[in-house]
């Protein structure tokens, strides 16, 4: 909003009495925003197409430079899009029973002997449990390597890095959106990004490979209860003067159909690894009553 | 904006261009897309004012509209807060510098001195009822504890849901909290420098138009190292800084003679 449309708007507001400054918060009601939470979630107008709008649990268009967080039930499926294909997901994954068994990227990389995420791809806890799996992925770019921006980083790229600010760092984002999940600054360990990819050069060097363009999406299904933490920042490798990010679409659902990776699912035996890390996953919902 | 980077998935990559503003930064510019809310406008009247007891300026340092602030006033020191463009709501909490579970209560602070505002004579108390801070100073009718601070969440209650990435005083508090240590548990009912709260006779309460003016201020006396925190409230949607996000002034200074005072308890 430009400066003067603000002091108009300011000049139409009657808050002299606590009435009138009722009547005047009441009236902003019903508004719509770019970036918002949709509720309940099945209102969301950019329901997936595959999905019934009643199954969501989870709607939201995050702003550019903004969090997001969520506890999502085990099973659930969890769709980010990208429909501009300037969103940068950096995600963090929380087991939600006990946040301290959390994302462990150098597991998630290591394990499945595959540096870079996609399809299949499971988010590995350092507790040799799956928290998440990546199911489908349109964008092929996506990055484990780099994690997210630090304000010292974005003060040396941008010339700012204050959280209120028009470069605020992934890491201060993460930093708020943990402790509204009773986690302190130390709990934000490594995280992933989606829709921003590099690649590893034969000399080691990172080649920026960006973005897949406008409209692919990641689908993940919640392997165990989750904390989700979304920072919708540059990705830190992003060579651009400008501070450059879209909108970010999250829809999660749950049906009766969808549930957690079992042995009956081709993925549970993709791999040694992974097989014996699915029965460490459903070893511990099992004893845990899940 | 389209690139031609080579992608087995989707080709050609195109992207659509997400809309930018310039922003100014402290070395130049920043074209970015983040929707950063609004700042006070070029027409506004400021006044930076000076500290309000005589002394040796210690430390003094501006707050930009909508950031945040923290810093230790030692025991005996007095911080000037300025009001500099009038009206702008400075919440604020303080803890004791060296133990931060005790922390400012609003609650111990009204009950001590059976009244609902605050005002000149003021003792700032923690939730150990103690000391942290004395009002010395003030310019303005009654400051207010009971309002609260803003945050993303309780703005979606207040306007709707389209304000949810509007920023907030929580998150101020979050941001500069961290830096010492401190989370979510340690935000409690803070202090709102020169917001207007009203209870009326019938219970009715809420923010209100203000009655400071660029330039008031209000003086605080450290009674222990206290730790104080200020969010320069970024609201857009409530009276709370006149829909005008102005700065903030902070001055702490060593006063040249004891401070005499007026406290109710
Ligand atoms: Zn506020």
């Amino acid at each position: 909003m430009l400066k003067e449309d603000w002091v108009a708007l300011a000049a139409d507001h009657s808050t002299d009495t606590v009435l009138n400054a009722r009547a005047d918060a009441r009236a902003q009601g019903g508004q719509v925003s770019d970036w918002m939470p949709y509720l309940p979630a099945s209102s969301s107008p950019f329901c997936p197409d595959d999905v019934a709008p009643d199954s969501l649990t989870w709607a939201e268009t995050v702003a550019p430079g903004g969090y997001t967080h969520k506890v999502l039930a085990r099973g659930t499926r969890l769709r980010l899009e990208d429909p501009t294909g300037e969103a940068c997901a950096h995600t963090l994954v929380y087991n939600a029973l006990e946040p301290t068994e959390r994302l462990n990227v150098a597991d998630t990389q290591k394990i499945p002997w595959q540096a870079y995420l996609g399809a299949g791809h499971p988010l590995l806890s350092g507790d040799g449990r799956v928290l998440a799996t990546i199911l489908t992925d349109t964008s092929g770019r996506h990055d484990a390597f780099c994690g997210t921006s630090t304000a010292a980083w974005n003060a040396l790229r941008y010339g700012t890095a204050l959280p209120e600010g028009p470069a605020p760092a992934g890491r201060d984002l993460f930093v708020k959106a943990a402790a509204k999940h009773g986690l302190g600054p130390a709990d934000v360990p490594p995280s992933v990004s989606f829709f921003q990819g590099v690649r590893v050069a034969s000399d080691g060097s990172f080649e920026w490979f960006g973005s897949s363009g406008a409209g692919t999406a990641v689908e993940l299904v919640a392997e165990l209860p989750l904390i989700v933490l979304i920072a919708n920042v540059p990705h830190p490798r992003d060579p651009r003067p400008e501070y450059v990010v879209g909108p970010l679409r999250v829809h999660a659902w749950r049906t009766p159909e969808t549930f957690p990776t079992t042995p009956a699912d081709e993925r549970f035996d993709a791999s040694p690894e992974v097989r014996r890390a699915y029965l460490n996953t459903l070893d511990y919902a099992e004893a845990r009553g899940l | 904006m389209t690139t031609t980077i080579d992608n087995p998935v989707m080709m050609p990559v195109t992207t659509v261009p997400v809309p930018t503003t310039t922003y100014l930064t402290p070395d130049g510019q920043l074209i970015s897309s983040v929707p950063v809310g609004a700042s006070y406008a070029d027409n506004t009247h400021l006044e930076w004012g000076d500290p309000l007891v005589p002394g040796a300026v210690v430390l003094d340092e501006q707050v930009a509209p909508r950031a945040s602030w923290s810093g230790v006033v030692r025991a005996g020191q007095v911080l000037t807060i300025v009001d500099v463009g009038g009206n702008q709501s400075g919440d604020c909490l303080l803890y004791n510098a060296h133990h931060t579970d005790e922390r400012y209560s609003a609650q111990d602070t009204l009950a001590w001195q059976d009244n609902a505002y605050i005002r000149t004579g003021t003792v700032l108390r923690s939730n150990l009822g103690r000391a942290l801070m004395t009002v010395v100073e003030n310019e303005i009718d009654r400051q207010d504890t009971i309002g609260g601070a803003c945050s993303r969440e309780s703005n979606t209650l207040r306007y709707g849901h389209h304000v949810m990435y509007h920023h907030g005083c929580r998150e101020n508090f979050l941001t500069e909290g961290a830096k010492h240590g401190l989370g979510m548990r340690d935000i409690v009912s803070n202090i709102n420098w020169f917001m207007n709260v009203p209870v009326e006779e019938d219970g009715a309460l809420g923010i209100v138009d203000g009655m400071s003016a660029p330039g008031k201020r209000v003086a605080l006396r450290a009674e222990i190292d206290t730790l104080v925190l200020i969010s320069n409230c970024p609201q857009m949607n409530n009276p709370c800084n006149d829909f005008n996000p102005t700065p903030l002034r902070m001055i702490v200074s060593e006063p040249d003679t004891d401070l005499e005072y007026e406290a109710d308890s």
